[in-house]
């Protein structure tokens, strides 16, 4: 049993009177540790899978199980609960809040802990280290470059060690250079911290550093590339 | 409270913004807490009452004045123990600022009358006996730090002397208190046949009112009657109450007083409301993606809604609490110079706790509707904002 189960998964969007149909009868299994690159055309449904996968969405049909907990039909309150426990969300556009330190941007998850105001900031400083940005943990984001901006978020992932990392184009918006040392720090995280990580990509340079990639075309998962 | 730093950090996201909204509220505060101490200060005079003793009045206005021969007739009335008469003198010392009330009056009557009001039995000779006398509080007379003997320079501006002078210059002979500090509205007295000699002949033998002592205070109301017939058909008719029921009356003006006071903090506090609404609002628009994010990390809708509420209550509470604490710096320092319009005026715990409340109900009510779009917001749909 994988750590994430999709069975015959489908999501609808009504626009006014027209539906529109975005994931069709999905099955999905993902071993805990895999890194899953999901690659396809805009609007093939990746980012509606990876909602899915992280409880940010309820699917039209079908059972969503991720880390053992069957997610359909859970309360919005038990849904937020459950993934601050589990998920790691990684953003394209970093999603820090600007006006926090990085240091306070790690802690955040750990606010819905019952740790102390100094394990906090122990544990947001370790999360900083991990990810190269010890030094900067006073810098607000606004002070921060693309790349270590991402890093922050990246550590804010991590902070409450999630088992899995949900990553939306987590390098759409930086440069190659840039993009390599946050998908090496992603595989490190994968290969060394045993973290499973869902990651969407347009980019196949992004793709190769994950174990495997599936390809949605329309709603539908249609090969697995080799 | 363990998300206070967020919740402060977003309260000074734009600085500009926030620091005006809070001005505002804190001037909101300020002005409540002045309002309210001054309308304390009013309802707080009024409950200085002897239940014993009347007060004729002239029936229509006060500004008309009643014939001294009034008295006569008065003491005659069945059930009187004793009358005398008070004028309102107005007038300034040095200027208009030291404000204190002053009446010419007759002095062994006036201390017989008002018992409550303690003066050294040699000085009140002295004031019965030197005709440019006068005795006053032994708080105004620390106040101005007077000395027996001086001689207190008054402004007249009802009253002018027979000779066009408005200088009226009294000697001070004696201090009084008053038992209990039940006053707060003792006054400079002198004497009156001095007053009524030196002022223009014409209007000389005119008083302001008459304060009788009853021989039964469950009779007041029968010798009120009493007196108020003697005077019915005559061109100066009275209006005779206990001391209580003139403050009563005096209460219902003070009531007008506190309705203005209340309209105007009505209409200050709703424009602050409108104003904190809006900026909360504002705030609440430019966040969305990242109150989306605070959901995404696993924050449940009710705390981010939380988070927006207290993020309100802590705007309005900082400005009531700066707002209060500064009505409360300027009374002090303005105490002693309304003391005399006012008597004592203070903020009292009352007016403190209701400001407080006030500041946090306002922080609710702005915070509300914004507390709940937050916790509304679908992640999804707002992750993409």
């Amino acid at each position: 049993m994988g750590i994430v189960e999709l069975q015959q998964v489908s999501r609808h969007f009504t626009k006014g009177r027209q539906t529109v149909e975005v994931l069709d009868s999905i099955d999905l299994t993902i071993e805990e540790g895999d890194f899953l690159a999901l690659m396809g055309p805009s609007g093939s449904g990746k980012t509606t899978l990876l909602n899915l996968i992280g409880g940010l969405d309820q699917p039209t049909s079908g059972s969503v199980e991720v880390a053992g907990q069957q997610l359909v039909g859970l309360s919005s309150r038990k849904l937020a609960q459950w993934r601050s426990r589990n998920i790691g969300f990684i953003f394209q556009f970093y999603n820090l809040l600007p006006i926090l330190s990085a240091r306070r941007n790690v802690e955040l998850p750990l606010l819905l802990t019952r740790l102390g105001g100094r394990q906090r900031r122990r544990n947001a400083d370790v999360a900083l280290t991990i990810v190269g940005l010890a030094d900067r943990a006073r810098h607000k984001p606004g002070e921060l470059s693309g790349g270590q901006q991402q890093r922050v978020a990246i550590a804010r992932a991590i902070v409450a060690d999630p088992r899995i990392l949900v990553c939306d184009e987590p390098t759409g918006d930086l440069d190659r250079e840039t993009a390599d040392e946050i998908l090496d720090l992603l595989e490190l995280l994968n290969r060394e911290h045993g973290k499973t990580i869902i990651m969407v990509t347009h980019d196949p340079k992004a793709a190769r550093h994950a174990r495997h990639t599936l390809y949605l075309d329309k709603g539908n998962l249609v090969r697995e590339a080799a | 409270m363990k998300s206070f730093p967020l919740i402060w950090s977003n309260l000074f996201r734009r600085r500009v913004r926030t620091f005006l909204t809070l001005f505002s509220i804190i001037a909101a505060f300020l002005l409540f807490g002045l309002l309210r101490s001054i309308a304390g200060a009013f309802e707080m005079g009024v409950n200085v009452a002897g239940v014993d003793r009347l007060m004729v009045s002239p029936k229509y206005s006060m500004v008309d004045g009643l014939p001294i021969s009034h008295l006569a007739q008065i003491e005659a009335v069945e059930g009187v123990a004793g009358a005398t008469h008070m004028t309102w003198f107005g007038g300034t010392y040095q200027n208009p600022t030291n404000f204190f009330p002053k009446f010419p009056v007759q002095p062994r009557v006036y201390f017989d009358l008002y018992s409550e009001y303690i003066i050294d039995p040699l000085q009140l000779d002295a004031f019965e006996r030197i005709r440019t006398a006068a005795v006053a509080p032994a708080d105004l007379v620390e106040e101005y730090g007077w000395q027996i003997g001086d001689r207190i320079p008054i402004e007249g501006d009802i009253w002018l002397r027979g000779d066009g002078s408005d200088l009226w210059e009294f000697e001070l002979v004696g201090t009084y208190t008053v038992r209990d500090d039940e006053s707060t509205f003792a006054s400079f007295l002198f004497n009156y046949d001095y007053f009524d000699e030196a002022r223009i002949p014409d209007t000389q033998g005119i008083v302001s009112n008459f304060v009788v002592r009853v021989t039964d205070p469950d009779q007041a109301g029968e010798i009120s009657a009493r007196i108020d017939a003697q005077f019915e058909n005559s061109i100066n008719p009275t209006r005779t109450a206990t001391e209580e029921e003139s403050n009563r009356q005096f209460a219902a003006q003070v009531g007008d007083i506190g309705l203005i006071m209340n309209s105007i903090l009505s209409a200050v506090f709703f424009t602050i409301l409108l104003l904190t609404a809006n900026t909360m609002t504002q705030a609440l628009r430019e966040r969305i993606p990242e109150l989306a994010v605070l959901k995404t990390l696993g924050f449940t809708d009710r705390r981010v809604a939380l988070l927006v509420l207290l993020e309100s209550v802590l705007l309005c509470g900082l400005g009531g609490a700066v707002g209060i604490a500064l009505s409360g710096f300027a009374l002090q320092a303005l105490g002693p110079e309304l003391q005399g319009f006012l008597g004592q005026i203070e903020m009292t715990v009352a007016t403190t706790l209701s400001g407080v409340g006030i500041a946090l109900l306002l922080g609710v009510v702005v915070g509300l509707n914004p507390a709940l779009s937050a916790r509304r917001l679908p992640v999804v749909e707002a992750l993409r904002k």
